[in-house]
């Protein structure tokens, strides 16, 4: 076997780099942040640069300094926190109320087969109804005051969130619910002692989901007859020709979204410890 | 097992169709079978021979096509505490640590009508000597994903006998295990039937298993599901690991194997295979 020594630093090289692009390979925590905060920081670089020295004209494409003076400006003079505090009681109440009814609803479908004969066909016809066409329906039916706008995001994010909910529900592994039944649980408490813990943290992680899905359609809510919110402002600034409160809108939008992601998921690791263990 | 003990389940004409008209599948045809009480019976075959739906059918937890299961006399009729059932595996509450998954059947309105204060403290003690008779003691406040395959069984076993009861039906709760654990775990069931008195019905696909658990061991062939022969196990009441080299248990498991590729089709498949080896040695 010793008869032959194959040269050592060559296969080595080979193999530091197949392991890095090897499907679902390992990756080194260093590695993992320097990537994180490269695939950050190269579009912001790439768009102050082209907006300093590319040529562009800066009506069209506001430099990051530019934007972030416009935030200033918005916060001191425009009452920027009321349009952020309007915006998310907008976005979280539509949101609530799907949920309020989506969980109950998404619940029974999952767990009784009549239910899901009655109600899911209906749901995944209703779901491809784009949200945007409803407006017109919503003023007639709602008005134009809050309850239109918290309707529209309702619309948007209700019927994929009923779908996600059975979905979930569905998950259960029957060994679960079987065990229970051979120790007698009557139905509800198999719904209230094993269906409902054993889908929770799958339930939370819809609900997060779905919260990003609300705001997308928080423009489109605020097309309807609004006086305020960041999505009226960033349809304002383009009356205006103000680029940078388009830009400015919309990142705070996602800067918004994104610390709503990460409370869902601190939430996600503090309430459900037991999911770690790794089996 | 003596002839003269008491029958503890009757199974009765079973029948089991799954589907209907071109997609009919007789699951399980013409099963009949006494178990009597305190026995350990052994269910083994090939995939597709009706040994876990017989059982889920004892369990109550799939009806009947025809015929009848009758406890003590009684005829089922869905699930019940007298007849606590064992899965091969994502059958714990990944949420509740061992110690509440094992105290659960605490926790509903079966096990807890008209429960005194003392009936409440003896529910405690007995989960107390649940973990330590499954050496799980250390382990109590643990959750089940930061256990072993092999512990997390011993948890579900655990659970399964917390609510006393008189049947314990095993649906294959080792065939997730390595071949060392389950051996662990063979002789820890022996030491819950003999400890726990309850009539044990296990179903495997371990020939070997099936004989050194069972008092009897029923022999189940596929196409249609159906019983085939009942073998009375000639070991001792006390098994013990050498016992598996002993010439009687290999005469038994060298016929229930060879019975088994008869049933289930593979010997047809052996003298195909038999026949092309002579082809390509011609």
């Amino acid at each position: 076997m010793d008869a032959f020594v194959p040269p050592v630093t060559p296969v080595q090289a080979r193999r530091k780099r197949s392991l890095l692009w090897s499907v679902r390979g390992p990756i080194t925590r260093r590695q993992y942040l320097l990537l994180a905060a490269l695939g950050l920081i190269v579009p912001l670089a790439g768009w102050w640069l082209l907006s300093e020295f590319g040529g562009v004209n800066k009506v069209f494409l506001p430099a990051p300094p530019d934007v972030l003076r416009r935030i200033a400006t918005w916060w001191v003079d425009d009452n920027l926190a009321s349009d952020i505090g309007i915006s998310i009681y907008r976005v979280v109440g539509g949101w609530a109320l799907s949920a309020l009814v989506a969980l109950p609803v998404g619940l029974a479908i999952g767990t009784f087969r009549p239910v899901q004969a009655l109600l899911e066909p209906l749901t995944d016809f209703i779901r491809y109804m784009p949200a945007v066409a409803f407006i017109p329906l919503v003023m007639l039916w709602v008005g134009i005051d809050e309850g239109s706008k918290i309707a529209i995001i309702f619309i948007g994010t209700f019927f994929q969130m009923v779908l996600m909910v059975a979905e979930d529900v569905r998950r259960v592994p029957t060994a679960q619910i079987e065990a229970a039944q051979t120790m007698g649980a009557t139905r509800m408490e198999l719904i209230e002692k094993v269906i409902v813990p054993s889908a929770k943290p799958a339930l939370v992680d819809t609900l997060r989901i779905t919260m990003g899905w609300a705001w997308t359609y928080l423009v489109v809510a605020e097309l309807v007859a609004a006086s305020s919110g960041l999505g009226y402002a960033i349809l304002k600034a383009q009356r205006f020709l103000q680029t940078d409160k388009i830009f400015a809108g919309i990142l705070l939008i996602g800067a918004i979204g994104l610390c709503i992601d990460q409370m869902f998921r601190f939430l996600h690791r503090r309430a459900f410890p037991w999911l770690k263990g790794g089996k | 097992m003596s002839t003269s003990a008491k029958t503890k389940i009757a199974i009765r004409n079973c029948n089991k169709i799954f589907g209907e008209g071109e997609k009919k599948v007789v699951a399980l045809q013409d099963a009949n079978l006494d178990i009597a009480q305190n026995e350990f019976i052994t269910f083994v075959g090939a995939s597709g021979c009706g040994k876990s739906t017989l059982l889920r059918m004892i369990g109550g937890l799939e009806t009947l096509s025809s015929g009848d299961i009758s406890i003590d006399g009684h005829a089922i009729d869905g699930p019940g505490i007298d007849r606590a059932m064992v899965f091969q595996h994502y059958s714990l509450y990944p949420w509740l640590t061992v110690r509440e998954n094992i105290r659960f059947c605490r926790q509903l309105k079966a096990h807890t009508e008209n429960r005194s204060s003392a009936d409440v403290e003896a529910a405690s003690g007995r989960a107390d000597a649940l973990l330590n008779l499954m050496g799980l003691t250390a382990s109590a406040q643990a959750y089940p994903n930061q256990l072993s395959g092999g512990m997390q069984q011993r948890v579900a076993i655990a659970r399964a006998l917390m609510g006393r009861p008189e049947i314990l039906l095993m649906d294959e709760p080792f065939g997730a295990l390595d071949a060392q654990t389950r051996e662990v775990m063979h002789d820890l069931t022996c030491a819950v039937h003999k400890i726990e008195r309850a009539t044990i019905v296990f179903v495997t696909h371990d020939v070997e298993e099936a004989i050194y658990l069972g008092d009897r061991v029923v022999l189940m062939a596929p196409r249609p599901g159906r019983i085939d022969t009942v073998f009375k196990v000639p070991l001792p009441e006390k098994r013990d690991k050498n016992m598996k080299h002993s010439p009687e248990f290999l005469k038994m498991k060298l016929e229930i194997l060879d019975r088994i590729r008869e049933t289930s089709g593979m010997k047809t498949d052996l003298e195909q295979l038999e026949k092309l080896s002579a082809l390509a040695n011609s």
